[in-house]
């Protein structure tokens, strides 16, 4: 039997008079890529700032692999295994780029304050391993060459591959991805979608937000269609591309595709 | 109520207004920048060592003050231009470290300028002492709550009222939605350093006849103009004149009741006290302070 | 001086890149944190204080030992709040106050019970920590104005209570009778004999610092510095490592006020006011937020300038002040990076 991922329950977010959120329930399996989408206003960043952690609900419980998420910050988060990247990414500009990756394994290191001062065995070793890595998810990316440039200059793309790579350098069991083709020309799009499915063939878990439809149809087993905070439609592409609720939704919505 | 108590709180009061002007200035500044501005004790006492030296050249004290602080106001958006204008990556940190250079520089200027002597000049009214029903006032303190409470509501028409108040709010509030708009973010900023340093001014200037006048008391202001901006709530205007007054009450009924020698120590106590307590203050709001 | 590049770093592959424009309070560029896929060695700093060695020997006169030695305490001093501030981007207006803890804790422990200086100095240390802590764990869980705020505070309140405990710390007229360092019973009791132990305890701060730069704390730290959201997203607890940091710099300024106590064997409240916190924070700036050798400038700043002015007391600090006005505005790398930047503007030139 598989059990889900991901599960969100119930969820409600209020923010003074506006609801942003209304009982919304869904889960995420396992090996999926699922998306959400929706106009805009339809409460999908809110939901992955729930998600994260960075937003509290008014109710509603959310499960991650079997384990109550409530109340946890968004670095406790990112230590269970939930890694996010950002649609104005949140890159570390004044690091360079290999050290942005090598902050990524940040959970992956232990070696203690003594073993830091004194450099030691321990501390060298475990610094090669961590370069080490990020290197290769560099490689993999195509930022080996720019290691060590400071991660301000890159360009608007390689910065969101970058944010790409730090997300995956703590092996994380799901990825939440925030409008990952936001700000790219088709062919950098295309390229990032290349990479979600190649890193889902080796079974990531993906939650994403998008506005590119082309990608979404292409990309995702299941798709979230949310309007006003709600649930109006969930389902394969097939499915959720028929449904007249969800053309109403964006009747009016310039669309992408 | 006995008549000492109504003594303390009348000096509380009084200082509390130094205070509370102080506070606003650092408040403005904070609102447009997210900085520390360390130079806000500085002008105080700029205006208040030149409205004496001021007063001792012309007859009339209030043409001294008022252009000792049209003067200090203009140094104020001076070195707005000359030192926050050309940084080149504007953050609160950077801002907050400049304002120290500022500080620090604007402090030897006016030793060097105005002398290391204490100055002063004599309060607004030839009556130095009111009694009123058994207690006596200075007649200077009446006039700083006087003028600081016309100053209060000048700053309230003018935030709210008029435009340019209403733009140094959006900006302060949120930069890039003000720019959007049209809101010129430099010019906010110049203009917020301008309000600081006229309200800097201006309490140097009431206070002196009081305190006299020294190069070296500006940290001290400063400071203290923090405590009560934390006191009321950072970035909040009401807060200001809510911590200023609490802190001059504080201040007058500790260093009667605890120990005059602690004096200073209080307005730190208070500082700390407020940060560990209810770090937004009185009345701040809670979502602008936890990170 | 020794250069700032601790290993030849190989120049970014892509186009146009330009002298940081980064303003001096973020953490550095990678150029001059030579931070790579190998650990900047210990060499080239071991190196430079095999250099200050031989200093007490070809010194011609006590005078001038006692400036080193006041250099180095500065440099520790310095380079622990660089630490914080340079790269955490936490500024604290009270690490005077917590070279003074580890001053008088040390100094008291001494003068008023004969312990040993000794012990003195890890005593030191662990009342500047503590303090660190219990300052730290509320402030820091507020925004960066905050922090700065509560060590103001912190740091006044303890002027008052230096000056006011005057049966511990003898007030105003400061602590006297405090026994020096001895070793085997030989007492280091002037400068020269006191050089080497600071000349040592200097140096393992100072590579303390590195090996904690280049560790994954020291990278959180940056990290955190740079975009804290970033930091949550990764798995950085930034609260523990802003507090982490704080507390390491706190210790570093015990360890100051051991040595200068014990060396001076006196001392007095207004070494450790909010004025020198201020003017600490000045030298980091000035030498060069964020990069490793700025506090080396600083240190030479604080120490030496105001011997050259002696004369001139009164324009010292409106040469400091307008010293650091000039760096933030025009050097963002600090007098540290001088060099670099003025070589970028000749090589730009030159195209």
């Amino acid at each position: 039997m598989t059990s889900v991922l991901l599960k969100v329950e119930d969820l409600v977010c209020r923010f003074g008079g506006l609801t942003a959120i209304a009982n919304l329930t869904f889960d995420v399996m396992p090996g999926q890529i699922k998306a959400v989408i929706g106009p805009n206003g339809a409460g999908k960043s809110t939901l992955f700032n729930v998600i994260a952690g960075v937003t509290r609900p008014s109710e509603g419980r959310i499960w991650f692999d079997g384990e109550r998420l409530d109340g946890l910050a968004p670095f406790q988060r990112a230590g269970r295994g939930i890694a996010r990247t950002f649609q104005n990414l949140q890159i570390f500009r004044e690091l360079s780029v290999l050290e942005n990756v090598m902050v990524g394994r940040h959970l992956h290191g232990s070696v203690g304050l003594c073993q830091t001062i004194l450099r030691g065995a321990a501390l060298r070793s475990e610094e090669r391993a961590i370069a080490a890595a990020a290197m290769e998810l560099l490689e993999n990316f195509g930022l080996a060459g720019l290691a060590q440039l400071q991660a301000g200059k890159l360009s608007f793309g390689q910065m969101k591959m970058l944010e790409l790579a730090r997300a995956l350098a703590g092996e994380p069991r799901l990825l939440l991805l925030d409008e990952p083709a936001a700000g790219l020309p088709p062919a950098e799009a295309d390229r990032m979608a290349e990479i979600i499915t190649s890193l889902n063939r080796r079974g990531m878990t993906v939650l994403l937000v998008e506005h590119n439809m082309r990608m979404v149809m292409s990309l995702a087993h299941e798709i979230l269609v949310l309007n006003n905070g709600a649930r109006i439609a969930e389902g394969t592409a097939e499915q959720v591309r028929r449904q007249p609720e969800v053309i109403a939704a964006y009747l009016g919505e310039a669309a992408d595709a | 109520m006995s008549t000492t108590i109504l003594q303390l709180l009348a000096s509380g009061i009084g200082t509390g207004s130094i205070y509370a002007l102080i506070a606003l200035g650092f408040n403005v500044v904070f609102k447009s920048t997210g900085a520390m501005n360390f130079a806000q004790g500085e002008w105080v006492v700029m205006g208040g060592m030149i409205a004496a030296l001021l007063a001792h050249g012309f007859s009339s004290i209030a043409v001294s003050c008022l252009v000792a602080v049209l003067l200090v106001t203009i140094f104020g958006m001076l070195s707005e231009r000359l030192v926050i204008f050309p940084l080149r990556r504007p953050n609160a940190l950077l801002i907050t470290l400049v304002s120290i250079g500022l500080a620090i520089c604007t402090r030897s200027l006016v030793m060097l300028l105005l002398g290391k002597q204490p100055v002063g000049y004599p309060g607004f009214s030839k009556a130095t002492t009111l009694w009123i029903s058994g207690v006596s006032i200075q007649t200077q303190t009446l006039w700083i709550i006087g003028i600081t409470l016309a100053f209060l509501v000048v700053m309230h028409l003018f935030f709210e009222r008029t435009i340019l108040g209403k733009a140094l709010r959006a900006a302060a509030a949120d930069r890039e939605a003000a720019a959007i708009v049209g809101v010129k973010v430099e010019t906010m900023v110049l203009l917020s350093f301008g309000i600081a340093a006229f309200a800097g001014a201006l309490a140097g200037a009431i206070i002196t006849p009081l305190t006299l006048a020294s190069y070296d008391q500006g940290a001290m202001f400063s400071f203290k103009g923090f405590s009560a901006a934390m006191l009321g709530g950072v970035g909040s205007l009401p807060g200001a004149v809510i911590g200023g007054l609490a802190l001059g009450l504080l201040e007058s009924l500790g260093s009667f009741y605890i120990s005059s020698d602690f004096k200073d120590a209080i307005a730190f106590a208070v500082l700390l006290g407020i940060l560990f307590a209810r770090p937004s203050g009185l009345l701040g709001r809670a979502d602008i302070v936890k990170v | 001086m020794p250069s700032q590049k601790a290993v030849p770093m190989p120049r970014p592959a892509a186009a146009g890149s330009q002298a940081p424009a980064g303003n001096v309070i973020e953490p550095a560029a990678p150029d001059k944190n030579a931070i790579g896929t190998r650990l900047a060695g210990d060499w080239p700093v071991i190196l430079a204080w095999l250099v200050l060695l031989p200093v007490p020997l070809v010194a011609s006169n006590d005078y001038l030992v006692s400036l080193a030695n006041a250099a180095l305490i500065n440099l520790i001093l310095i380079a622990s709040l660089n630490l914080l501030m340079g790269f955490g981007g936490q500024i604290s207006l009270g690490h005077a106050g917590f070279f003074g803890l580890g001053a008088y804790a040390s100094g008291i422990l001494n003068a008023r019970w004969g312990i040993s200086a000794w012990l003195g100095l890890p005593f030191g240390v662990i009342v500047a920590s503590l303090a660190a802590l219990l300052i730290g764990i509320p402030a820091l869980r507020l925004r960066g104005l905050y922090l700065s705020m509560a060590t103001l505070g912190f740091n006044s309140i303890l002027f008052v209570l230096f000056n006011r405990l005057v049966g511990l710390t003898g007030g105003p007229n400061g602590l006297l009778g405090v026994q020096p360092f001895s070793l085997f019973g030989w007492p280091l009791d002037n400068e020269v004999k006191a050089f080497p132990l600071i000349w040592l305890l200097t140096l393992l701060v100072m590579l303390s610092i590195r090996h904690l730069l280049q560790s994954r704390n020291g990278r959180a730290l940056r990290a955190v510095a740079t975009n804290e959201m970033g930091a949550d997203a990764v798995g950085i607890n930034s609260f523990r490592t802003k507090l982490l940091f704080f507390v390491l710099a706190a210790a570093m300024a015990g360890v100051a006020g051991s040595l200068y106590v014990h060396t001076n064997q006196y001392a007095s409240p207004e070494t450790f006011d909010i004025s020198n916190s201020i003017l600490l924070v000045v030298m980091v700036a000035l030498g060069g937020s964020g990069t490793y050798w700025g506090p080396v400038a600083g240190a030479l700043i604080l120490t030496v300038v105001p011997q050259l002015l002696l004369d001139y007391e009164d324009a010292e600090l409106m040469l400091f002040g307008l010293g650091m006005l000039i760096v933030l505005i025009a050097f963002p790398a600090g007098l540290a990076g001088v060099p670099e930047a003025v070589m970028q503007r000749l090589k730009s030139r030159r195209r």
